[in-house]
Formats: C-alpha cells, structure tokens, sequence
C-alpha cells in the first residue's frame, strides 16, 4: 500500500482509539484487515483508505478500528481456571438451594471472551440458570461485549472450532454469540475501585490480569472489595502471575490450584 | 503408528507453506510439504505425520477430496487433520467437520491462533503466562 493510504488508516485508528500504528505495523493491517476487505468487496488497502475518506462510512471505520486495536485477550485465557470451574461448579450447585442462580462476575472482562467462555462452560454442564456479569472501565469494549461480535481473527483465539460452529454464528466477515450465550450475560460499565456492595452475592469472580496495572495500596484494596461480594465457599480465579500474599487477608490460595483463591475463613475452617 | 513430531504442510503457496513451517519448526515440530491433496496421500501413504495442516483450494486434487480419500483409506482416528484456509463460510467449516478434520483455521493466520490450536489438539502444553 502506499504511504498516504497507510498514513489515513493510521491516523483515524489514533482519533478512534488513542492506538499508535507506526509504519513497521503494515503487516498487521494486511493481516487484520483483509476479512474486511473481503467482505466489503475492497480490492486493496489503499482502497479501503479511499472508502474511509467518507464520512458516511462510519460502521466501516469502526470495523477497522476494531480489527486493529484486538487486545489479547482470548477465549479460555490460561485453561486452567476453566478446567476448575468446570469441577466446582456442580459442588456449589449441589451446596445450594434447588433453584439457585449461580453469579458469576468477570471484573475487567475487556471485550468479553472470558464471560462468554464461562457461558460455554456452563452451557456444556447443562447449567442454565445463570448470570454472567461483566465489568470494564471502558465503555467501548463493555458495548462490544454486550453485542457478542467478534472478528474472524478474535473468534479463533484460544476457541476449539467445535464450540466455534456450536456457540457463534457468521454474519458477514464476523462471528456473534448465539442468543443462549447472550442470554447468560450481562455488562456494564464499572470502574473497579467504585463501591460494589451493590451488586450483591457472587458464586465465583475473575479477576485476571488486571491487579498488575495497579499499586499495591489499590491491590489490597480492590482484592478486598471484591472478597467482600464472594460467597462464602466461592471461589476467585486471578491471573498466574498474580497473588494476594501481602496484599489482603481475606483470600488465600487453594492448595494444589494455580490462580484460584477462596475466602479465608473458609479455608481455616476446613483445614 | 504416526511419527507424534511430525506435521505435513499442504498447501499450493510456497510462501504459505514456508509461514507455516517457521511456526512449526518454532515448536519442534518437523514439517514435511506437500503441494496438492494427491501429494499429501502420497507423502501419508510413505509415513503417516500425526498432523496434516490442510489447505482447501488446491490444483490436482482439493484439500476436501483428500481428506475423504484419507479418512476413507486410513479411518478415522489419524492423522489429526487441521483445515487451513481462506474458506470462512460457516457451512465450509460444518462440511469439513463432518468429513473428520479436527481444527480449522481461516485464513489469514499469525502464530497466536496456529500455537493455539496446536494446544487445543494436545500437540503442545500450554505456555505458562
């Protein structure tokens, strides 16, 4: 592509996003933008520069936008805390009342693979009767994680193509969280230093990957005020490099789980 | 019994088959290529690779018609068969499912999405974060 059309692209994806695209990226635009120009019927790159030259063309400079700025977030992140819940899961049902909405929070849940990955897990245990609740600072990925879509590239992170074909549908060059899915979640937009007593009683929260942005001051803090919204045998998955030693008492480590906290004084009682 | 660390790379693009061995030799692998479907039963029928990368759209024989003649010749069980291809269709990908391919990545691919898949088919641990 030529230089002017790589410098348009470029610069709509910085108004967009705050994104800096430097030159040595034109491989990603080819990478990540060739389902859209597919799509869309575009010959080339500097063709959908042109196209994007009007201003009309609002819906396609938000897919390019988009395709661009795909954090790394993936589907079934790290298996592991997957491969747990899939295990507690049915223990805490069985803990609890017939009848029991089982909550689950994914605090900073970015565009919502992690939310929509719990739903699969929890669809493929026959558990219906269940709320997802998804959280992120950013108003912009809660919005696109309410709608579901993700692009060609997204959908096949971390996502076997069995549950791909079983738990989304194509509409055009994207993929989108069949109703079932979407039934299961809710997102909202949230800070997480806020106050949550609000939201209630969670079975089980993720918060993964998140903690490492912050102080350790606000760590404890937050640690804390998510512990307080847990169930008392709930349990919280947190990213593998992350901790709550020093940080909080309220939590402590599952022996022989990686990531995977429960409240304390449930694990004083069952020492 | 399949060679578990070898990989047959099917594609009629020498540049996608070089991407593509980049990435699997990254992992250990040892990559075999082949140019058409009727190359790769060949290449099968001399040593069978535990996973053949598969691409659709080929001259001689299709990526589809080799994997029926595979499965066909060699049941079901191996070799693990990964679709790689600019076939993004959903009704492309339920089609090749149901022939007996295991994974299925569209096209354009980076190394994220093929370490992926190679995880999800138990031929690599999954990285520590």
């Amino acid at each position: 592509m030529n230089a002017e059309g790589f410098a348009s692209i470029a610069a709509l994806v910085k108004a967009r996003s705050g994104i800096v695209l430097t030159p040595d990226k034109e491989y990603m635009l080819e990478t990540r933008l060739t389902p859209i120009l597919k799509a869309e019927k575009i010959a080339d790159l500097d063709g959908l520069a042109l196209r994007l030259r009007d201003p009309r063309a609002e819906s396609l400079a938000r897919a390019v936008t988009e395709a661009l700025t795909t954090n790394e977030s993936s589907f079934f992140r790290d298996g592991k805390p997957f491969d747990h819940l899939r295990r507690i899961v049915p223990k805490m049902l069985a803990a609890r009342p017939a009848g029991h909405k089982l909550r689950v929070w994914s605090a900073a849940c970015s565009t919502g693979q992690e939310a929509y990955s719990v739903a699969m897990v929890l669809s493929e245990l026959g558990v219906r009767h269940a709320e997802i609740f998804g959280t992120d600072l950013s108003r912009d990925v809660v919005e696109r994680a309410r709608e579901g879509v993700f692009t060609q590239f997204e959908v096949q992170r971390g996502l076997p193509v069995q549950m791909m074909v079983k738990y989304f549908r194509q509409e055009a060059a994207r993929w989108r969280a069949v109703p079932e899915l979407r039934a299961m979640t809710r997102f909202e937009e949230r800070n997480l230093l806020s106050d949550h007593r609000m939201l209630g009683r969670f079975d089980i929260v993720f918060c993964r990957n998140v903690l490492i942005y912050f102080d350790p001051p606000t760590k404890g803090r937050v640690l804390n005020a998510l512990a307080a919204q847990l169930a008392g045998d709930g349990v919280m998955y947190l990213g593998g490099a992350e901790t709550v030693l020093g940080l909080t008492d309220r939590l402590g480590a599952l022996p022989g789980e990686r990531g995977v906290y429960a409240p304390a004084a449930l694990r004083a009682g069952a020492a | 019994m399949s060679d578990p660390n070898t990989v047959l790379c099917v594609d009629d693009s020498r540049v996608v088959r070089k991407a593509a061995r980049r990435i699997l030799e990254r992992h250990g692998f040892s990559v075999r290529e082949a140019e058409n479907g009727l190359a790769a039963l060949e290449a099968c029928r001399a040593e069978m690779p535990r996973l053949v990368m598969l691409d659709w759209n080929m001259p001689v024989m299709d990526g589809m018609e080799f994997l029926v003649a595979l499965r066909a010749e060699f049941g079901p069980r191996e070799p693990l068969v990964m679709l790689c291809t600019t076939e993004s269709e959903f009704d492309r990908i339920v089609l090749a499912l149901g022939n007996g391919a295991n994974e299925y990545i569209m096209k354009p691919f980076d190394d994220g999405i093929v370490t992926g898949k190679l995880v999800q088919l138990g031929l690599l641990e999954e990285a520590e974060p």
